[in-house]
């Protein structure tokens, strides 16, 4: 069972990265007034082909296979290892960058525990969940600076440098706004944080469910953490330690063939996963809207909430992965709209505006710890009381 | 013996500090412009000192010309500055008019200034993109490379060549407006501002851009006199020197038009008074074009202009000039010449020596970015590597005018 688990969590990983690099290319496209990768994977059929609805007919794919082939052309493209290199740490690091990925991806889960989802998700349902995200999430880092360290380039070097101090300036502002939400839901485990995010909202609408990103601090909390996530997965307008104007490609300078194609599967599983994580964090993670529907059919007695709540659970899957893709697609507008931060501004803007603006989170959602129902509750199922409404209630 | 000469990256020059890394950037970079190597000694991310080195796409132009006719030289011009192809080639034709005493009429002049003032948004278009590229920007490039596409259809309009239309010539124009150029003109009258206009709402008050720009790369009015520079980079450190006011060459004192200066001197500074003098490059092509005089465009010395095509088939005399002229060309007295004019990046000048043949007997460009790009070794110093590729960006090189 074990085993299934892990090939599914890989498998769904990297399945998801070449359909990710299409819609990449294709929305940077759309953006900037190009066309963007089009024309690979259309089949044009042959006269004589013996489904007749198909004879003679073109079958476009609108470029989707594009990444695909790009895997095949760097598959076959020369290894080449610089002499001077650190041999091992060299051969270490894609891999140790494309890691986090699929470990972080294994916690999320991305369906109701119960029921028929409940065979598979989430594929680890760790205890100390949120903490075992931002510990893997930080050994990313490792992958780019080691890459750059054994690389023996100097471009490289100071992208593993900048990845670095990138990384130290923004984990900080990302565990303290993380914080704020453990403290609310009172548990790590990201099953619970989900739980809690179906209670009503700010305790009080019944209807509604309470994502953290409708909360006063979870908002803030939430504004922090989406900036971090993109310092922590290299993107525009912080791929400082990439910089392509300014260090060739960075830490990947000397990297070629598979090896450079695993760095950038990584940058885009991480991608992937992060908004998954932001999703379970702040968005409610499989849940639909923000709408208990049960609540409102039995409010209302209508039929359709009791409808719309099944249509929640069966669907639950797809949304998760439509919230990824909303949050990947936040993550290309960025690109396309902000130039890169320099090296010293990005760590002015990590110690100073985000971690000081993080630090209130803290303390206005820290009585969410003291609720004396939260953790016991929690344990087996989905909460039976608001911890956060018994929060606000006791301070 | 044969050695080619490409300094090392050590000989050029050694470390002075002990924590310091020499890093050499480029000529294979994605942001140095071409060809353009610079070497910088680094104690971490700050540049101690650094150094140009260039040479690395030079063609020996100025050699050949000096056995060329004065007409052919005009094809080398366009391949020095290759972005403002037709300043360079307004140069030439200035310097040679100004050595053999040769007017050209109103309608000549006016059609040159309006080659010359597309020309110079287009290298200002590029420079935008490619400016905003370098500091990770990567849309403005996309949006604004469109636009330049429309200078560049004019220009085939005109010469059938999209970036080389070697279109001006010592004695005037290859040919007149072409048909259908008007309304097209207006049309990118109309639609450039606004796309600008996006451009700007995109950069001018974006906060990152700003932080990245505003305070890098400060070069004061003095310094950049001292080091030669010119254009809109001594504009925009506060030194309101413009060819075109100052020195007006082909009817340039006819139109109304601003100089924009800057105060600051920053990155930031230069890249407003780019922006703000495509604005009124396009009032001069407005007032050009509405105010295109009649008559020849060429002068009438058929010495050094050919005569028009319908001339040949009845005067056998204008024959001769036409084979005399594609053949041997005009001949220009012993006596030397320069003529500048405000190119796209700074005062861009054609210094020919004749000596009574066909031929320059010397020819020589001042070009404006190898002036300009003195600056970058100053305005380096103890700014990071991004604030480098920065400055570079903002100092507008092109290579092939650097290294000719």
């Amino acid at each position: 069972m074990g085993l299934i688990r892990v090939i599914f969590v890989v498998g769904a990983v990297l399945a998801l990265v070449p359909p990710l690099i299409w819609w990449e290319r294709r929305l940077l496209s759309w953006m900037q007034d190009r066309i963007g990768p089009n024309r690979s994977g259309t089949i044009t059929f042959p006269d004589n082909f013996p489904l007749k609805g198909l004879a003679g007919k073109k079958v476009r794919t609108f470029g989707l296979i594009q990444p695909l082939l790009d895997g095949v052309k760097l598959f076959f493209k020369e290894d080449i290892t610089p002499s001077d290199v650190d041999r091992k740490l060299y051969f270490i690091a894609p891999a140790i960058a494309l890691f986090p990925a699929f470990a972080l991806g294994a916690t999320l889960p991305w369906g109701p525990t119960t029921g028929l989802y409940g065979i598979l998700t989430p594929i680890a349902d760790v205890e100390i969940g949120v903490l075992y995200v931002l510990a893997i999430s930080s050994l990313g880092a490792y992958g780019l600076v080691l890459a750059g360290y054994a690389s023996n380039n100097k471009y490289s070097l100071m992208g593993g440098l900048r990845a670095s101090a990138q990384l130290i300036s923004y984990e900080l502002a990302m565990a303290m706004s993380v914080a704020a939400i453990v403290m609310a839901v009172g548990s790590m485990k990201l099953t619970n944080v989900v739980a809690i995010q179906e209670g009503p909202l700010w305790g009080a609408v019944p209807w509604a469910q309470n994502w953290f990103i409708l909360t006063p601090f979870g908002f803030i909390s939430a504004v922090i953490f989406l900036i971090a996530l993109v310092a922590e997965t290299n993107r525009a307008p912080f791929d400082l330690p990439e910089a392509e104007n300014e260090l060739i490609a960075g830490y990947h300078t000397e990297y070629s063939s598979m090896k450079f194609a695993v760095f950038f599967m990584g940058e885009y599983a991480a991608m992937f996963v992060f908004s998954g994580v932001f999703a379970t964090l702040f968005l409610g993670g499989y849940n639909i809207l923000p709408v208990n529907w049960m609540a409102l059919h039995e409010a209302t007695g209508a039929g359709i909430f009791k409808f719309l709540s099944n249509a929640n659970y069966w669907l639950a899957p797809l949304v998760f992965l439509g919230k990824c893709f909303a949050g990947i697609t936040f993550f290309i507008w960025l690109r396309a709209t902000l130039p890169r931060l320099r090296y010293d501004q990005l760590m002015n803007l990590g110690w100073k505006s985000l971690l000081p603006s993080a630090s209130p989170t803290l303390s206005s959602s820290d009585s969410g710890s003291s609720a004396p129902n939260s953790t016991e509750s929690l344990a087996d199922g989905p909460p039976q009381s608001e911890p956060w409404s018994s929060a606000t209630s006791s301070t | 013996m044969s050695q080619t000469f490409i300094p090392s990256t050590e000989t050029v020059f050694e470390k002075t500090g002990e924590n310091t890394m020499i890093v050499n950037m480029g000529p294979q970079h994605p942001s140095t412009h071409g060809v353009l190597r610079v070497i910088c000694e680094l104690e971490g991310e700050t540049i101690v000192r650094c150094k140009c080195v260039i040479g690395y796409l030079h063609t020996g132009m100025e050699k050949e010309a000096e056995y060329q006719t004065y007409h052919k030289c005009v094809v080398m011009t366009d391949r020095m500055d290759y972005l403002n192809a037709n300043g360079n080639n307004l140069a030439h034709a200035l310097a040679v008019e100004k050595l053999i005493g040769c007017e050209v009429p109103k309608r000549g002049q006016y059609l040159r200034v309006i080659l010359a003032e597309l020309s110079r948004i287009a290298s200002h278009c590029v420079w935008l993109g490619t400016g905003a590229l370098d500091l990770g920007a990567m849309t403005p490039f996309f949006y604004i490379m469109q636009q330049r596409e429309m200078i560049l259809d004019m220009f085939e309009m005109f010469s059938g060549v999209r970036m080389m239309p070697s279109w001006i010539v010592p004695g005037g124009l290859r040919g007149d407006i072409p048909p259908g150029l008007e309304t097209k003109l207006r049309k990118f009258l109309v639609e450039f501002p606004k796309e600008l206009k996006v451009i700007e709402d995109l950069l001018v008050d974006n906060p990152i851009w700003k932080e990245r720009t505003q305070d890098v790369g400060i070069l004061s009015g003095a310094e950049a006199l001292a080091l030669g520079c010119s254009g809109p980079i001594a504009r925009a450190s506060g030194v309101p020197f413009d060819l075109r006011k100052a020195k007006p060459y082909s009817s340039y004192e006819d139109f109304d038009f601003e100089i924009p200066v800057g105060s600051v001197g920053d990155v930031y500074d230069r890249f407003l008074v780019r922006i703000a003098e495509m604005k009124e490059s396009c009032r001069i092509l407005e007032q050009a074009i509405n105010g295109l005089p009649e008559g020849p465009y060429n002068t009438l010395d058929r010495k050094i202009a050919p005569p028009p095509r319908q001339e040949l088939d009845n005067s056998m005399e204008s024959v001769i000039h036409h084979f005399k002229l594609y053949t041997e060309g005009f001949r220009a007295p012993a006596g030397e010449a320069y003529a500048g004019i405000e190119g796209s990046k700074g005062e861009l000048g054609f210094y020919v020596i004749g000596d009574g043949s066909n031929r320059p007997y010397r020819w020589h460009e001042r070009p404006s970015s190898f002036m300009n790009l003195k600056s970058l070794e100053v305005l380096s110093v103890g700014r990071m590597i991004a604030d480098v590729i920065a400055i570079i960006g903002s100092i507008d090189i092109v290579l092939g005018e650097i290294d000719r």
